[in-house]
């Protein structure tokens, strides 16, 4: 892979005295060289984070308490690799309330590409019981990620994360109260988090919207209220959980653990639609860094971008966090950490933070199952992540976005 | 078309939300045209720009640009007829200069077919702001000069017809400020229109074609700048009085603002502010006079900055007022001009003749009080210190002449005892006052009332 090469590194040019010499480059190299910067940087940097994922998840896979080599893990990986094929309608039977209702699910058929020849039982674990886990890793972290990175040039705000609008806390109120209530609605304890989770969003957003307008401040004050008070409802459902508790602050703290490959089929569309979305408005983020006014006079329709970043944003954040629970610092650490290493420009920080946030994630959970007691993984991306973002901000000049 | 003007303000009325900045404003930039829009703060510069680059929706009115209704228009199509270079281009983000000066691009870009003139126009933008020699820099290493002219090739890469800026000289230095506006103007002389906001009125006058005065949400004149800009236009519109004089180099008309008349609480907030409360500062205060209202016939002699403005503040706070002799064509003598203030002018770089010097005695003699403020020869100065009540304004802020008296004035006003010092400053008068140019309009007038009313001194 075509390796970063000092013009790459963005974040550095600044100080880095090589560019400062090179200033009067003849006009006749430096505008194919910049001209292929944004796409080649994305592309190569991409790559190289690429490569680093599947070494993650190929490492992850050989981790548990029975230990495998990677070349087993890799055929194993391989021969559960599929593609959709065909879908056929089945019809499934869902309750809500008393009332049950037949509709049609759509179920797709898989074609495998791959079929090495592999131990029986290794095959099992890695497909059946690390695989699913891994990639469901993989997606919400993706979704976490890019979410994040949405958010945080969005508000203009280091601050933000992707559950700055409510997403979390409104994903948390309906999964904690049909654990805690023992609802039965239908797609469960992960319908009722991704339908809190959007309508809280929505509120948010209304609340904040005046006359047409969306200003991010109000925007976020709005969403750190409608947090605070979704935490005290959170709270008072957790007293009346009764014995369902410890399934509910499972879920507040965010796990993997029962990840199947049905969570990976429902969470991995939505993810990617969302995140196809955002990659083709990374250029109007860009512009929507120099602040709303700067970008109308430059052609961006600011309020209607804001929506759909928005909701596009919230709608991975919700499909994350339903499958995942509460997973913290994945959608504020990791842009960052992209952000020094591949400069501000969204056409390269987009792709590259969400890469790093399937990874991350999939080494955070990696950790978590690794030891003696399983830990929920949102514990180890919070303790591994805001030690390193501390490192950060102290070794690095993380003050701005 | 062509024949409309490339940007027709009509009838805005606009403001934030129940506040109205703008009331009924009509203005328009032809093609090929440099219009210079000043005003005092919150006149409602910003304000109109905005209405103009659509960021604003009017309450009322509409403009056109290129003949179309710039509102109706999506924010695309707008930017491709209107560019914009905002006030404040701090870019807070490490992005390289060619990159921002590629968003400008953003109108012409489609989502998914690109831009194809867009290369040729980036490059024409970075020659033509000399900005390409730092293409590949990120835009927050630059100084403040060098990132206006990013900014505006961000505008130039927008080619649009119609370019507003909005004070785009305010935190230049004297270089860059001449360097941004000359750019600008030789843009407008290849067929652009440009308006802009611009807060320097010396600079507003030199480089545009018209100037638009805007004061109370309403435009007060328009015009080119020596019709525009006059001394009483100026004073109404900033609400100070200010001398308007062709500058000797440029011949664009200057203005210098003398001094604000501001009430008394006001004055003594700048006092206070200044100099700290001295004890001495209340001294004039406890006579229990409306302090500004100066009920004299007070004779002004000197030059520059110092002498007009004693001629405004006094004439301001109704004392009768001669002037002389102050030297001709100069900022004293157009000031009192302008006053209607008896005046004595002599040529400023020969002798003073006999008859310019009688001229003076007489208006000295019939006098309350003598001001000497600013330059003066020594023969005058002598003149005008045998005067039983001599007050001296010092110009602290220039130090110009008066080197002797410059630290006497650091007080704001100061009493010296002339005897037996042996300067030949301090001869004549057994008391002098002094009192700094620069402190306010209501403590000079006082000091010379203070000097009228003091007992006359026992001649030794």
């Amino acid at each position: 892979m075509g390796a970063p090469t000092s013009t790459g590194s963005g974040g550095d040019t600044g100080t880095d005295p090589a560019t400062e010499t090179d200033e009067p480059t003849g006009p006749a190299t430096a505008p194919s060289a910049s001209r292929r910067s944004a796409s080649v940087r994305a592309a190569s940097w991409s790559a190289g984070l690429t490569v680093v994922l599947v070494a993650v998840v190929l490492a992850s896979a050989t981790i548990g308490p029975v230990s495998l080599s990677i070349p087993v893990v890799a055929k194993a990986a391989l021969n559960a690799v599929a593609v959709p094929t065909g879908v056929t309608l089945t019809a499934a039977s869902v309750g809500l309330g008393g009332a049950t209702a037949t509709v049609p699910v759509p179920d797709l058929t898989y074609t495998y590409l791959f079929s090495f020849p592999v131990d029986g039982t290794a095959e099992t674990i890695v497909r059946s019981i690390r695989l699913p886990r891994i990639a469901l890793g993989v997606v919400v972290g993706v979704a976490l990620a890019s979410a994040g990175t949405v958010m945080q040039g969005f508000f203009r705000n280091p601050m933000a994360d992707p559950s700055i609008v409510g997403v979390s806390s409104g994903a948390a109120v309906g999964a904690v109260a049909t654990i805690a209530l023992s609802l039965s609605i239908p797609f469960g304890i992960q319908g009722a988090a991704f339908a809190g989770a959007l309508v809280t969003a929505f509120v948010v957003y209304l609340v904040a919207t005046e006359n047409g307008r969306t200003p991010v401040a109000t925007l976020l004050l709005a969403g750190v209220a409608v947090q605070t008070f979704l935490g005290a409802v959170v709270s008072y459902l957790l007293l009346q959980a009764g014995e369902s508790i410890e399934q509910a602050l499972y879920w507040l703290m965010g796990r993997l653990h029962t990840a199947t490959w049905s969570d990976v089929e429902v969470t991995l569309p939505v993810a990617a639609v969302c995140l196809v979305v955002v990659l083709v408005y990374t250029r109007d983020l860009n512009v929507l860094l120099l602040g709303e006014e700067d970008a109308h006079t430059l052609g961006i329709e600011v309020e209607r971008t804001k929506r759909i970043l928005l909701a596009v944003s919230s709608i991975a954040t919700a499909a994350a966090v339903a499958v995942a629970g509460v997973i913290g610092f994945v959608g504020l650490v990791v842009p960052h950490m992209l952000r020094l290493v591949v400069g501000p420009d969204h056409r390269v920080l987009l792709p590259t933070s969400a890469i790093a946030g399937g990874a991350f994630l999939v080494a955070a959970d990696t950790v978590a199952r690794a030891g003696p007691a399983e830990l929920p993984v949102g514990i180890v991306t919070a303790a591994l992540g805001a030690p390193f973002f501390l490192y950060l901000l102290v070794t690095r000049e993380v003050h701005s976005l | 078309m062509s024949d409309a003007p490339l940007v027709d303000v009509r009838d805005i009325v606009a403001g934030y939300g129940d506040e109205s900045v703008l009331d009924g404003v009509s203005l328009s930039v032809e093609r090929g045209e440099f219009v210079g829009l000043v005003g005092p703060n919150g006149a409602g510069k910003t304000t109109l720009l905005q209405t103009i680059n659509g960021v604003l929706e009017p309450d009322g009115g509409q403009v056109l640009v290129d003949g179309v209704a710039v509102h109706d228009l999506s924010s695309r199509a707008a930017s491709r007829r209107v560019a914009t270079v905002p006030q404040d281009t701090t870019v807070a983000f490490e992005f390289p200069v060619e990159a921002v000066v590629e968003m400008g691009r953003t109108p012409h870009r489609g989502r998914f077919s690109g831009d194809p003139d867009g290369r040729e126009a980036i490059e024409r933008a970075l020659d033509r702001t000399d900005t390409a020699r730092f293409r590949e820099r990120p835009v927050g290493s630059l100084s403040g000069g060098e990132r206006q002219r990013v900014v505006l090739a961000r505008a130039l890469a927008q080619a649009t017809p119609a370019l507003v800026l909005d004070e785009p000289t305010a935190s230049l230095d004297v270089n860059h400020q001449v360097r941004t506006l000359e750019l600008v103007r030789a843009l407008t002389r290849e067929g652009k229109g440009a308006l802009a906001a611009i807060h320097d009125l010396d600079l507003a006058a030199r480089f545009c074609d018209r100037l638009a005065v805007l004061a109370d949400g309403d435009v007060r004149a328009v015009g080119p700048p020596e019709e525009v800009l006059t001394g009483e236009r100026v004073a109404t519109a900033f609400d100070t009085p200010a001398a308007v004089v062709p500058s000797p180099v440029t011949g664009a008309p200057t203005v210098t603002p003398l001094s604000h008349p501001g009430p008394d609480g006001d004055a003594d907030h700048w006092l206070g502010h200044e100099h700290g409360h001295d004890s001495r500062d209340d001294v004039g205060r406890d006579t229990g006079h409306d302090p500004e209202a100066v009920d004299l016939q007070v004779h002004v002699a000197g030059a520059g900055t110092a002498a007009a403005r004693t001629v405004a503040t006094l004439a301001a706070a109704g004392a009768t007022v001669t002037a002389g002799v102050v030297p001709e064509g100069g900022l004293a003598a157009s000031v009192a001009r302008e006053h209607g203030v008896e005046t004595v002018e002599a040529s400023p770089f020969e002798p003073v003749d006999a008859a310019t010097e009688a001229a003076a005695r007489d208006h000295l003699v019939a006098a309350d009080v003598a001001v000497l403020a600013g330059d003066l020869p020594p023969s005058l100065r002598a003149l005008v210190r045998d005067h039983d009540a001599v007050v001296r304004v010092t110009d602290r802020g220039t130090g110009r002449g008066q080197t002797g008296n410059v630290e006497g004035a650091a007080n704001g006003v100061e009493t010296t005892s002339g005897e037996g010092t042996g300067s030949a400053e301090a001869t004549g008068s057994a008391d002098e006052f002094r009192v700094d140019s620069h402190t306010t309009p209501a403590r000079v007038a006082e000091t010379v009332r203070q000097v009228a009313e003091r007992p006359a001194p026992a001649d030794d």
